[in-house]
């Protein structure tokens, strides 16, 4: 068998000629390009060129601090490279005459710093000790921000594919005892035992096996996969080869969303390198294992990333749950024993196998082993990735690491796990992040998608939100969920209306019982929880909108009544001239007053008056 | 085979392995409920009526794609499966047309026999309902989606024939409906009217067009008789009304087979009392044909015209 000892050195020299040379990378993930990145990395080439600089400019994609795009990075060689935040077209100029001319970082600009060998600069945080890094660990999302996603030999070069190598060289089985030995469970949501799944499709039977990959992320306000598809696609495949080598298949598919053009590029470029290698396809390093991967674009639908209803949807057919048994492991694609991991889940396997059980089953709880990448959305202020040992409280993730609530509001809910997860409430905010309390707080670990509430979101809004979501993507095919959601939005709406009643309360509470007990699939069987949990922990805010006919965070419209505080009216009259419904009349420096009769709600005289005298009551 | 035994309702039931609960329970005189189940294309499991409660089993299970195994215990008609029979029955008749004194399936539909025996009176869902209009634009199916459950029994009996797959479910969650490519009407699409569809129909949602209005479905016996039209030997039903036939439906394909709108003619002609106008699909639309055009037998009829002369 061959080896890549060669090649592996040969990327090693590349990427330290790399290293060793002046450099500006620029962050172009989707984040970093939907706020910029593209047009920095332009201005940045046209200075560079202009100057006549002695420096490379190159990209990688998002480190995780989303809410610090367009981020750039400057290195000189020997010293500590900075990630600079917020670096717009017009701050280039005095960045590379700063940081590359003058070799003085602009220190007010800049957001972390990573020294590696070299000394760190006084006044910038470094990486590691940084308040949104402090609590992390970079295991999965190692590379992300650090390599050029779009480079075979940046991957190797940092001991990729030495996974699969190392595989190539152990029995099968051992490969599957290694993973079972790490606790690794799935990322997508379910939380399955890794290594147990791969056994079941390694002790069916059957000539022909598939490993799919599900990249078809689709809950609101979740980002992982598609950060580790932009970031790290060679992992994904290395992990899927790993999988394909330990349960006997030769091909693999990876069913990624369309929505995320990125990510689908980039899996084609790993994909034709690797093969360029030989890494991938007929006979890999020389072995006896073949494995190809495919990719397949996901038409936007999220039953699709149930995973009976995507391989219906590789298959061509309709995107619509199968029943189950049998189970993909059994009888998946194309009636075939299927392995279907998660992007994440097939991200960690390369990690496991190269850095040993042992040092994964060290991170995280009893029953949850490993990290997990979450992303952080919502009111807080820092809005991005973040991977954490699994077992960390809500709070330190929250507080710590997206650094607390925006404008200093309070905390009301963090909702986990999408419209399958449920919306947690300040007294849970000490549970430990793992799969077994997050179930049983009514909430679930889901793929990592947290979207954080302060005190201005109305509990019975949310529920609503995530309610008309599951209607819209319900595939239709078993009745509780296609029809059953459709009442329990009903519901949601009328109460949202001011014309609920407390006996709806326990409609909703029914309907979401038999929906849970009887729907087919996954989403329907989970898609009540957004229901139940706001039931549970915001009963109050429920019936204040049935009984007192009020929205207490002041969201539902129709229970809303904006009123003129008299003493603090000036009469300026510039709520008077931005109604639109004509609703409000004063005479000049009088104070004013509202026809609420007239009042369609729509809050223009609050945004427009200066001396904070209209109140939503 | 190997045989499981169960405990159903207390009963200890022994059936071949592979069984569905369905089976085994109704086998062993229990009532099941079914809307999307049709044994002729099993494992759907898709309108959920049919669930049970098996013992340790984490929600309820649909009993006709669950397997019995050895040791189960299962309830058919526990607490937690009547709450969700009748909610299932309630979100159907929520969104249906409650006409039953004029629907021509009265009598003959599982939607109204499962709310007669779980005694929902009406529906405790008030919201929107769907208003499509009614496709009476074949001359032999009238289809009212309104009245449609979607069980996707007509979608799989289609599908069974490789050459038709004529209809499928379009859109998503409360708009899903089953309809031809490009959402047209029957008419429009490559429907062949062999009524395939109507035979698994279980609510009034799929009919009839020339028996509309002829007779209540208890005023009607029927009687099986096998096509003789060619080896396939598909079955039809001769709807009795007193001693008249008043027209045929069908009744099932012969093994394998697709069905086809000629024999259900041919039956028309032969066993009908006032037989139907036939129709066929000429340049894209429905026109009245003669009976030798109808069953293709006018060249046979031009040689016996000719021998005659």
């Amino acid at each position: 068998m061959n080896n890549l000892n060669e090649l592996r050195a040969k990327c090693k020299e590349i990427y330290k000629q790399k290293l060793s040379r002046p450099r500006v990378v620029v962050g172009l993930g989707t984040c970093g390009i939907a706020s910029g990145g593209d047009k920095v990395m332009a201005a940045i080439k046209k200075e560079v060129e202009a100057r006549g600089l002695d420096v490379d400019v190159d990209f990688t994609s998002c480190i995780g601090m989303c809410y610090r795009e367009p981020m750039v990075e400057v290195a000189l060689p020997g010293a500590a490279s900075v990630v600079y935040g917020d670096i717009f077209p017009d701050k280039v100029a005095q960045l590379l005459e700063s940081h590359i001319v003058n070799k003085k970082p602009v220190y007010e600009w800049a957001a972390i710093q990573i020294p590696g060998e070299a000394t760190p600069y006084e006044g910038i945080d470094i990486m590691e000790q940084s308040s949104y890094y402090g609590k992390q660990v970079r295991s999965v999302t190692s590379r992300l921000g650090r390599t050029n996603p779009e480079k075979i030999e940046e991957y190797i070069a940092t001991g990729g594919y030495e996974g699969i190598e190392k595989c190539l060289q152990m029995e099968r089985q051992a490969i599957i005892d290694e993973i079972k030995k790490s606790g690794l469970r799935g990322r997508g949501g379910g939380g399955f035992p890794t290594g147990n799944k791969w056994q079941f499709v390694y002790n069916t039977p059957g000539e022909k096996k598939y490993a799919v990959c599900n990249a078809d992320e689709g809950d609101p306000g979740a980002f992982m996969d598609r950060s580790v598809l932009e970031g790290d696609p060679h992992s994904v495949l290395e992990g899927m080869m790993i999988a394909g080598l330990a349960i006997g298949a030769d091909e693999g598919y990876i069913y990624c969303r369309a929505e995320y053009p990125l990510a689908i590029r980039r899996l084609n470029l790993a994909i034709a390198e690797a093969e360029k290698h030989g890494i991938l396809g007929d006979k890999i390093l020389g072995s006896n294992f073949s494995f190809r991967i495919k990719i397949k674009a996901g038409a936007g639908a999220f039953v699709c990333g149930e995973e009976t209803a995507l391989l219906n949807s590789i298959e061509g057919q309709r995107g619509m749950p199968r029943v189950r048994p049998p189970f993909p492991a059994i009888s998946g694609l194309w009636a075939k024993p299927t392995c279907l991991n998660n992007v994440e889940t097939y991200a960690n396997v390369p990690f496991i196998i190269r850095k040993g059980a042992d040092w994964y089953a060290s991170m995280g709880t009893e029953k949850s082993k490993g990290s997990k990448v979450f992303c952080l959305t919502g009111k807080i202020n820092n809005t991005g990735l973040a991977e954490v040992p699994m077992g960390i409280t809500l709070r330190e993730v929250i507080f710590n690491i997206a650094g607390g609530i925006q404008d200093g509001k309070k905390f009301k809910a963090v909702q986990s796990g999408g419209p399958s997860g449920g919306c947690l409430p300040e007294e849970k905010l000490d549970l430990s992040v793992d799969y077994d309390s997050l179930t049983a707080a009514g909430a679930i670990m889901g793929s990592g998608g947290l979207v954080v509430m302060d005190e201005t979101t109305c509990m019975v809004d949310v529920a609503k939100f995530f309610l008309n979501f599951t209607q819209l993507e319900s595939c239709g095919k078993c009745t509780p969920c296609r029809e059953g959601t459709k009442r329990m939005l009903e519901l949601l709406q009328k109460i949202c209306d001011g014309k609920g009643e407390l006996k709806d309360l326990d409609t909703l509470e029914r309907l979401a019982k038999v929906i849970k007990s009887s729907a087919l699939c996954g989403l329907g069987q989970t898609c009540p929880n957004p229901v139940l949990t706001t039931l549970r922990y915001f009963r109050k805010e429920y019936e204040a909108h049935i009984v007192d006919k009020r929205c207490p965070a002041g969201v539902c419209a129709a229970l809303l009544c904006y009123v003129v505080v008299a003493e603090k009216c000036t009469g300026c009259g510039a709520c008077l001239r931005a109604c639109p419904a004509g609703a409000i009349t004063g005479e000049k420096k009088e104070p004013h007053s509202i026809d609420t009769s007239k009042c369609i709600k729509c809050g223009a005289c609050m945004t427009k008056c200066k001396f904070d005298a209209i109140i939503k009551a | 085979m190997a045989n499981a035994t169960l405990t159903i309702n207390g009963v200890q039931v022994t059936v071949p392995a592979g069984t569905s609960l369905l089976d085994a329970a109704t086998g062993a005189g229990f009532f099941v409920p079914t809307l999307c189940h049709d044994p002729a294309n099993p494992g759907y499991g898709g309108c959920r009526i049919c669930v049970v409660d098996v013992k340790g089993a984490r929600a309820l299970v649909a009993s006709c794609v669950t397997e019995a195994t050895n040791g189960m215990v299962v309830e058919t008609e526990s607490p937690a499966v009547q709450e969700a029979r009748k909610t299932i029955i309630e979100l159907l008749l929520a969104n249906h047309p409650t006409d039953c004194l004029t629907c021509d399936k009265n009598g003959d539909c599982r939607l109204q026999d499962y709310a007669y025996r779980y005694g929902v009176r009406k529906s405790s869902f008030e919201g929107e309902r769907h208003n499509y209009p009614i496709d009476n634009s074949n001359p032999y199916i009238t289809r009212d989606l309104n009245k449609c459950v979607l069980c996707g029994k007509c979608v799989r009996t289609c599908a069974q024939v490789s050459d038709r797959q004529v209809i499928d479910f379009a859109y998503r969650g409360f708009n899903t409906k089953v309809a031809p490519a490009m959402d047209t009407n029957l008419a429009e699409s490559a429907c062949v009217s062999c009524a395939r569809c109507v035979a698994v129909c279980p609510v009034g949602a799929l009919t009839y067009t020339p028996l509309a209005g002829k007779g209540r479905t208890y005023e009607l016996r029927k009687e099986t008789v096998t096509c003789s039209f060619c080896e396939a030997g598909c079955q039809f039903d001769l709807n009795y009304k007193g001693d008249k036939v008043i027209g045929v439906t069908a009744n099932a394909p012969g093994e394998g087979r697709p069905l086809c709108l000629k024999g259900r003619l041919g039956m028309e002609l032969r066993y009908a009392d006032k037989p139907l106008t036939p129709m066929l699909k000429k340049d894209d639309e429905f026109v009245a044909v003669s009976w030798a055009e109808a069953l293709g037998l006018e060249d046979v009829l031009a040689k016996i015209k000719e021998l005659e002369k």
